[in-house]
């Protein structure tokens, strides 16, 4: 009797270290490939939090194909070449089933080799200059014509601007956007003269002379906006100059591309009051999704928390991958690139985002003013969402170009009048 | 608070419907009704009720869009009674708009009343409207001035009756420069508006410019607008020259930040020849001292600045003499290990502060006396942080060389400098003068950390954006003379802010770069060698 009773509960033991062994074995693996230390790791350690966030809930609501999902982060340490050495890492030794990963476009172009050697698959949450669309990346953020374009149409039309200052710092994101941007307002009808472009070094402090140029270029009586793809932490030196120089919002708007919730947390904000931010997603949005993903970010990363526009990105490609697994059945790579085609989640400001043959999504365009309490407020939204364009109608060169990764075409990169899958290289 | 909400948003969607019809019924409501309009209306609506509000001409109009202009006006969510919010002494004060009376309520119970950018416009120009009327000359003065760029004919003939009665000298100036704008520009009598352009011409406001360069431009009337091509001319050429001024403000402000970070290495590199790759972490430390001073007393920002220089010379040449006593002394005359170990040291310090007080940026809060600007005239103007850093540069010079020829210290690091063993034969004793000179220059490297944390951001890689630069500096300028360092920095200063307008912040300081290569190649020994037997 004992001894039955001993067998059996060995035999249960045995069992139950075998169900936990094939369980282990049988998670789906999701890599987050995000720098969680050097520069960029401010705004990239919360990106990786969504991620684990986003996954937890996933396992709280069973798992997904009746498997657990597993989180496997690396770090990347900010270090552009090492993104291509981690995301093969994560794709080789680790066999993820995706990647959530990278911020700037030099750490996406570095790991896209790989991705498209091992027949990854990758969510890039942030957005950026396009110019792209890689069989192997779904660009969950915005292109060129879901931020900047609508932008410059608002500053246009609504605040009446006929002057432009384009201000970035100097790499590839801001200097492609300007020149889609250049070639925009020239299309509008916009003078070569009434065009200012200036770029700066990552960090730069030393604004006084250039804000000084600013102030003179919009003192000749025509209506003037700043158009800023400035990056990183040289905002804080740029808004206090500008705030120091007496220049305020209603005299000459700042508008954004790069500041949002995150970037502005932790300093004071009331010199920057009533200057601009482009986005798809701001805090302040209410809608009730919106309002239990704060909740439940609070909850997860601490109640000082904030959200912001990539991180929705990141909610909104990880519930697309979910769903196209679900429709797949599997988390084959080539399965579920073609079943997230198409496919609609809800966003978290009241809309829908939907996969686009392009590996783009379908967003709303916000402008928000900032507030006094580093949130913004939203002064003007596109009617509905836009559909994200990879190629820009505005530069000769990509302008007959389009990415639709449908049968017959298969492409990210067919040139319409020549009918060759051969436009560029990305 | 739920319930409150609650009966709020009931309240509230009974005033709009009460609204729809008030608004489409009668237009006109009195000041109590408009204002309390304002709690509920949609902010892209919110014009038309502001619109309406000025017409009432009420006594609280005034404080009503002041508080709204500034952001710090509320209403009470229970029974949408305004309130402004302010801070006094950092306690935090609501009144009432209507009594000025102190209420005792939270912020929880309030909701804000927001404002854009076009309401703020409006909101500007309104205000001045009213102050027209002021008790006070100079509030009547600057608003006249306010609305140069806002004219339209009811302001110009509003102006016009008010000049009648005007008593103060400045104030009528200013109305009579409006008048003057806009009988150049409206009048019918040719010579009337040429002598308004006359008139104008010795102005350089923005807006009197641009209405130049309309008349300049016109082609009913050729004498006028020959008159105002004189005029206009006059005011560029003197806009240039201002620019000159300023670019030349520019580049010594910005010597004035080399001068800072470059002065303590001119002592530790170049009176001891310690090639001290940790120097931008000491002003890194000087920097985060002023952060904490101010975490410490959050009441006193403006005085916090004034503890903070001490403080920050303490920590940062305390961490000097450890560094030296701990490290440097073990490697004299070995220049290469110096290196690698300072640099060592420079990693070790930048993860500390990282650990200690996270990676990310910290703010530091500018005093408001360092705050704004100075408007010498509408193109001329000085910004006070940038001015007193300059001032404080030039103090912190002067002290230093005090400090080495005065002192018997600095006659103690001269003379180690010059000639280690003969000082040593005479009794300095060499150890302490060594430790002493670096915490010297350590120090002084902390406070122009306290200057930089006003200017840039604050956060574990502050140091490593000025080592170079400082470097640079100390060469450019001679090493082991201080007023060679003085000369290099403001020297690079202006020659970066000279280029920056022509070729760029990048290509500038690529061109300040090959220039200072080249002329080390042409004079090793930098702008001001040393010369005689203390050169060896």
């Amino acid at each position: 009797m004992k001894i039955t009773t001993l067998m059996k509960g060995a035999a249960l033991a045995v069992s139950a270290s075998i169900a936990v062994t094939t369980w282990a074995a049988d998670t789906i693996k999701v890599g987050v490939l995000h720098s969680l230390s050097g520069t960029m790791a401010i705004s990239e350690t919360t990106l990786k939090d969504t991620v684990l966030m986003m996954v937890e809930e996933q396992n709280k609501k069973g798992g997904l194909l009746g498997k657990q999902l597993e989180a496997v982060v690396v770090d990347p340490a900010s270090n552009w070449p090492l993104f291509a050495e981690k995301g093969r890492e994560l794709l080789t030794q680790e066999n993820v089933d995706v990647i959530f990963g990278s911020w700037t476009s030099v750490s996406r172009k570095s790991v896209l080799p790989v991705l498209e050697e091992l027949n990854g698959l990758m969510f890039y949450p942030v957005q950026y200059e396009g110019e792209e669309s890689s069989k192997n990346i779904f660009y969950t953020g915005a292109a060129p014509n879901q931020q900047a374009i609508p932008a410059v149409d608002y500053l246009m039309n609504d605040i009446e601007v006929e002057r432009w200052v384009l201000a970035g710092t100097d790499y590839v994101y801001p200097r492609t956007t300007n020149k889609i941007l250049e070639a925009y307002l020239k299309s509008k009808g916009v003078a070569e003269e009434d065009i200012m472009i200036n770029y700066t070094p990552f960090g730069h402090s030393d604004w006084q002379s250039i804000i000084a140029d600013i102030k003179k270029f919009g003192s000749e009586g025509k209506k003037t906006a700043v158009v800023s793809t400035i990056n990183g932490d040289a905002n804080v030196p740029f808004y206090k100059e500008l705030g120091n120089q007496g220049i305020s919002a209603e005299d000459i708007p700042v508008v954004a591309f790069s500041v949002g919730e995150e970037e502005l947390s932790g300093f004071d904000t009331t010199p920057l009051v009533g200057h601009l931010a482009a986005w798809n997603y701001f805090q302040s949005v209410e809608s009730s999704a919106n309002a239990e993903f704060i909740a439940k970010w609070k909850a997860f990363a601490g109640e000082e928390r904030v959200t912001n526009d990539p991180m929705e990105a990141t909610y909104i490609g990880f519930e697309l991958w979910v769903d196209a697994v679900e429709k797949a059945g599997t988390t084959d790579v080539d399965a579920v690139s073609d079943a997230i085609i198409g496919l609609s989640v809800p966003n978290l400001t009241g809309g829908t985002a939907t996969m686009g043959k392009n590996h783009h999504l379908t967003k709303p365009v916000l402008i928000g003013e900032i507030q006094d309490d580093g949130q913004f407020e939203v002064v003007w939204e596109t009617e509905g969402e836009v559909a994200g364009d990879a190629w820009s109608d505005f530069l000769p060169d990509s302008a007959p170009l389009i990415a639709d990764w449908t049968a017959p075409i298969k492409c990210g990169n067919y040139n319409t009048i020549t009918k060759t899958c051969s436009g560029q290289n990305y | 608070m739920f319930r409150h909400a609650l009966t709020h948003k009931i309240f509230k969607t009974l005033m709009t419907l009460s609204l729809v019809f008030s608004v489409s019924l009668v237009q006109a409501t009195s000041f109590e009704e408009l204002s309390q309009e304002l709690t509920i209306v949609k902010l892209s609506k919110a014009k038309a009720v502001v619109e309406q509000l000025e017409q009432t001409g009420h006594p609280l109009l005034l404080p009503l869009f002041e508080h709204m202009l500034a952001g710090d006006l509320y209403y009470r969510v229970s029974d949408g009674l305004l309130v402004s919010h302010s801070t006094v002494k950092g306690k935090l004060q609501i009144r009432a708009l209507s009594t000025g009376e102190l209420l005792d309520v939270t912020e929880a119970d309030l909701e804000k009343i927001k404002v854009n950018n076009s309401l703020r416009i409006f909101l500007r120009s309104a205000i001045a409207r009213i102050q027209l009327t002021s008790e006070d000359a100079t509030e009547r003065k600057a608003a006249v001035e306010a609305l140069y760029k806002k004219m339209d004919s009811d302001t110009v003939a509003t102006i016009a009756s008010l000049r009648e009665t005007e008593t103060n000298a400045s104030v009528r100036g200013a109305m009579d420069i409006v008048l003057a704008m806009d009988n150049a520009k409206n009048g019918s009598d040719v010579d009337a508006r040429i002598a308004s352009v006359t008139f104008l011409a010795d102005s350089l406001e923005p807006a009197i410019r641009n209405l130049m360069i309309e008349l300049a431009d016109q082609v009913e009337e050729p004498r006028l607008a020959i008159e105002a091509r004189v005029a206009l001319n006059g005011i560029e050429g003197k806009i240039r020259f201002f620019n000159k001024v300023d670019t030349i403000f520019f580049g010594l402000s910005l010597g004035s930040v080399l001068l800072l970070a470059s002065i303590g290495l001119a002592i530790t590199f170049g009176v001891m020849g310690v090639i001290n790759m940790a120097h931008g972490e000491m002003i890194m430390l000087g920097a985060y001292t002023t952060y904490v001073v101010q975490l410490l007393m959050p009441n006193y920002i403006d005085a916090s600045i004034w503890v903070a220089i001490p403080a920050a010379f303490l920590v940062s040449g305390l961490m000097g003499v450890i560094i030296e006593r701990g490290v440097i002394q073990f490697l004299h005359g070995r220049p290469l290990e110096t290196l690698l170990a300072t640099f060592g040291i420079s990693l070790i310090l930048q993860q500390l502060v990282r650990s200690v007080f996270s990676p990310l940026n910290r703010q530091v809060d500018t005093p408001s006396w360092m705050s704004g600007s100075i408007e010498l005239n509408p193109v001329l103007f000085v910004t006070l942080n940038r001015f007193y850093i300059f001032i404080f540069a030039l103090v912190v010079f002067a002290l230093l060389v005090l400090i080495l020829n005065k002192t018997s210290l600095g006659l103690h690091v001269r003379a180690v400098s010059q000639n280690r063993n003969m000082a040593k034969a005479m009794g300095i004793k060499t150890a302490r003068v060594d430790a002493m000179t670096f915490g010297l220059g350590s120090g002084i490297a902390g406070i122009a950390g306290v200057a930089l944390s006003q200017l840039t951001n604050v956060g574990p890689n502050l140091g490593q954006g000025y080592i170079i630069d400082s470097f640079m500096v100390v060469v450019f300028g001679g090493v082991g003379n201080l007023f060679g360092t003085l000369v290099a920095a403001f020297t690079l200063g202006i020659a970066n802010k000279v280029l920056e307008p022509i070729t760029g912040a990048v290509l500038a300081s690529i061109l300040v770069l090959i220039f200072i290569i080249l002329f080390i190649q042409k004079r090793p020994k930098g702008l001001f060698p040393q010369k005689g037997r203390a050169a060896e």
